[in-house]
Formats: structure tokens, sequence, C-alpha cells
């Protein structure tokens, strides 16, 4: 019991800290010793196959009701990755030598072999704080701040939200603002883009200058009780994000007219995006089991057209319940999506009104998610989640000289566990 | 694609004032498996994932971003 008081006292000092001194006098005001926090704690273990990234995401969540219309959440997640990504360049027929983005370190991928870059490793801590009020009957306003940082990025932000009940609390219509500010420190400096990257330790010339981008999005939200079973919730978002979007340890190959690769170049993205979205869900109970499905569309000036379909069913089974997933996403490519460039056809070395990526992610693809959760309620729910995750990027129609035979766009799968307990 | 979203949302908005239920008939949405976010620490997870995974994210709630993620 003892130790139970010292974590409150810990942790109320904690929330204090981060609520700013104008909250500390009314969180003060509270008796910590007794069991006015709310714990749950989460664990993430996030695993590629072919010794890709493999991550472990422990988090806790902190919720204290200071009344029925009044509560603050607090949320500490540590995200560690280590092993290797796609750095972007096309595999080769023969060895080829990368150098790490410190400069220091070189790396060799095999023949054939999709190059990754080994020398990734980070470490993220994030930390965010929402506080939320019932202004009178009807209003309920959410203001939340979160922190992230690693060694190479600090994001640093802030929201606002405001929900309005109508029709006897069975329509509630909402509106947000979200901002955030994000520093990105590149490991090396800052390339310059379509610059070639180093050869046997021969360093590019980098500013070691930080870049900056900044996102802010706006949420219009409509929630609907349609019976005493079923629930609809739509949501549209729009967002703009405005700055560096370059990945500054992405590449792209230009290769000759056998396929065969002459150098390799920094990436370039534009420094701004645009996102729309139309989100929808639907929650039904039935018999006890529930029923979720979501759907998403967003589409983006980048080329980005996607939709997403989630569906969940949760069944009970004695004190616990089953819940079977299953997740499906599409993506087109966006315009400037390029697995590799010609020889000749690559943009002069600090061109920056050009754009090109060899970045998968930003290519045609698909994934899917299968899932299998067990759970439990009553006074200390938990539940465990084994998901697999499969990606299937679209291979590249027309691939020249070698790089015929050679897969540009290989398959990626990941197992995903994640653990959540209530304290 | 935009018209069909168009006519569900209007038909949603239309039939908005036929549709819930007296506050005694709350029971069942009231559980916690029929919050619309049962559990907002692992729908954390989830962004985070697909954030770094995919060119999409956010659209249930704020897209957010703050990783440089590879």
């Amino acid at each position: 019991m003892a130790r139970d008081k010292k974590i409150s006292r810990a942790l109320s000092a904690a929330a204090a800290t981060l609520l700013g001194s104008s909250a500390e006098a009314g969180l003060l005001d509270y008796d910590f010793g007794g069991q006015d926090w709310d714990a749950e704690a989460a664990f993430l273990l996030y695993s590629e196959s072919d010794g890709r990234v493999s991550a472990v995401a422990p988090a806790l969540q902190l919720t204290r009701t200071i009344d029925t219309d009044e509560s603050v959440t607090l949320r500490f997640t540590l995200d560690a990755l280590t092993g290797a990504s796609p750095n972007g360049a096309v595999p080769s027929k023969s060895v080829q030598t990368f150098t790490g983005p410190s400069g220091s370190s070189d790396y060799r991928v095999e023949a054939g072999q999709t190059p990754l870059d080994d020398t990734f490793k980070d470490t993220r801590a994030a930390l965010s704080a929402s506080w939320t009020q019932a202004l009178s009957r009807e209003n309920t306003l959410t203001l939340g701040s979160h922190l992230s940082v690693e060694f190479d990025y600090l994001s640093l932000g802030a929201n606002a939200s405001l929900a309005r009940d109508f029709n006897q609390r069975n329509t509630t219509l909402s509106a947000g603002l979200s901002v955030s500010a994000d520093t990105i420190s590149p490991v090396g400096g800052t390339p310059t883009p379509y610059a070639a990257t180093a050869v046997d330790g021969d360093d590019d010339q980098r500013p070691d200058n930080d870049q900056n981008k900044t996102v802010t999005d706006l949420l219009f939200g409509l929630t609907q009780v349609i019976d005493r079973d079923s629930v609809l919730q739509l949501s549209l978002g729009l967002g703009l994000s405005d700055g560096y979007h370059n990945d500054p340890y992405k590449l792209i190959s230009v290769v000759d007219n056998n396929g065969d690769p002459t150098e390799t170049i920094h990436e370039n993205r534009p420094d701004s995006r645009s996102r729309q979205s139309l989100y929808t869900q639907y929650k039904r109970n039935m018999n006890d089991a529930v029923l979720n499905t979501a759907y998403r569309y967003m589409r983006d000036d980048w080329g980005i057209r996607s939709h997403t379909v989630d569906i969940s069913y949760r069944l009970p089974a004695g004190t616990g319940w089953w819940q079977p997933r299953l997740r499906l996403y599409s993506q087109t490519a966006t315009d400037f999506y390029r697995p590799y460039l010609l020889d000749g056809e690559q943009p002069t070395a600090g061109v920056d009104s050009s754009y090109a990526s060899a970045d998968y992610r930003l290519g045609e693809m698909d994934t899917t998610t299968v899932g299998l959760s067990y759970g439990r309620d009553g006074d200390r729910p938990w539940q465990l989640s084994v998901e697999y995750y499969l990606q299937t990027p679209k291979e590249p129609e027309a691939k020249i000289g070698s790089l015929r035979q050679l897969t540009l766009a290989p398959e990626m799968s990941a197992v995903i566990l994640r653990l959540n307990l209530d304290l | 694609m935009r018209a069909l979203i168009s006519a569900a949302l209007i038909l949603t908005l239309a039939g908005c004032s036929n549709l819930g239920v007296k506050p005694w008939e709350r029971g069942t949405l009231a559980k916690p498996e029929m919050a619309l976010d049962s559990s907002p620490l692992q729908t954390a997870f989830e962004e985070h994932i697909y954030f770094s995974k995919e060119a999409s994210s956010g659209g249930r709630g704020f897209a957010g971003g703050g990783c440089g993620c590879n």
C-alpha cells in the first residue's frame, strides 16, 4: 500500500508538471492516494519477416475522472525499433555497397537482394495529455497535446475539439483542430535532392541543418444512435502538411539501359501535401455479439487514393470474448513514385522543383491484416491480439534490362502482438 | 463513388430525426464494447503502425504524424 501511495504521488507530480501550473492547484485538491487514477498498460510487439523492422512498444495510460463530466488522460509510449528497412534502391545482379546515413558505415547487399539499410535503429518516446470537460449539458470540450521525441525527429502538437449533443443525445456533431510542429534532424545532415550518395567513404556534401514540417488537421464528425443496438459515425478530415517531406534515408537507383545501377541518388518530394478523408463506422450489437465495420476513403494531392475496410466481430464466450478481425487496404501510387530512374533522366543535384521517390510505401500497394483477439471483461479487463499483416506492393510493369529478372517490390509480412490490461 | 457517398450522407442526415432511442433504452449502447473506440490505446498502436507502413493516415481521428517512421 505504501508503495501504491508513492507511485500515486509520483504520478500526480508528473501530471501536474505536464498540465502546467494553472492546472496544478486544481489537481492537487484531490486525493491521489485512493483509486482516483485508472491505469491501463499496453504492450506491442511488431516483427517483420526477413529480418526487417522489429519494434517493441510498451505504453501506459492514466485516466483521472475528476467529475462525471471532466476527465484527464495521460499517455506514455516508448517505441524501440531495430532491424533493416528498404533504402529505396533496386536490387542488382551484382553485389552493391551503400554508405549508411552517418557516412561512416558501409553495408553490402548481395546480388538479387532488395537493398536494406541495416544501420537503422531508433527509439521514440511519446507523451500525450488530454483534458475533457463538459461546458454545458450539450457541449463538451477536449484539449490535448503531444510530444514525440526521437534522436532525429521531434514533434510537438496541440489539439482542440468541441462536441455538441442534439436530439436527446442521439446525435452528436463535433469539430476539431490539430496542429503539429515537427523538426527533422537527418543523421549526417540534410541530403541535397538528387545528389549522388557517397561512394567508399567519400562523403557527399550536406548542409547540417534541421528541417521543419507543420501539420494542420481539421476533423468534422457526426455520431448518430440508430436504435438500441447500433450506432453510426461519419467523419470528414481535411489535412495540410507544409514543409520538409523528404525521407532523408531513402535513395533512388539510376540505372543504364541494361538495368545495371550507375549511381544512387537522394529523393525529393513536394514541400506540401493536402489530404481529404471520409471515415464511416457502424457498430451493432447482436445478442451480445458486436459487429464493427469501418470504411475510409482518402485522397491527397500527391496522387494517393486509398480505400480501407475494417471488420471485426466480437463473440462472447463464457467470461471472456473472442474477436476475429479483417482489414483490407489498397492505395494508388503518388504521381512522383519512380522505382528507379534511367541514366540521363535524373534531375541535376539540387533541383528542388522536380519530384521523385522510390519509397515503396508511395507506390501502388494492397495490404491485408487478419487477426484474432481474446479478452476478459470484469474489474480488470485485459485483451490479447495476434495479427498477421501482409503488404503486396505492385511490381512495376515495364522493367529494363536485367531488372526484368529481379523483384523490385517484394511482399512483406509482419506479425503483430498486442496486449492490453487494466492495472 | 462520390455520388454514392453523398447519397449515403444525405439519407443519414435526413433520417436523423426518426432515429435514436429514449434515455432509458441506452443499456446496450452504454456497454464499453459498444463505444466507437473501445480501446484507444490499441487504436493508437494501430494508427502508428499503419502511419509508418502505408501512405494514408488518420481519418478516424487526427492524422497526426510525429515520427520519422521507417
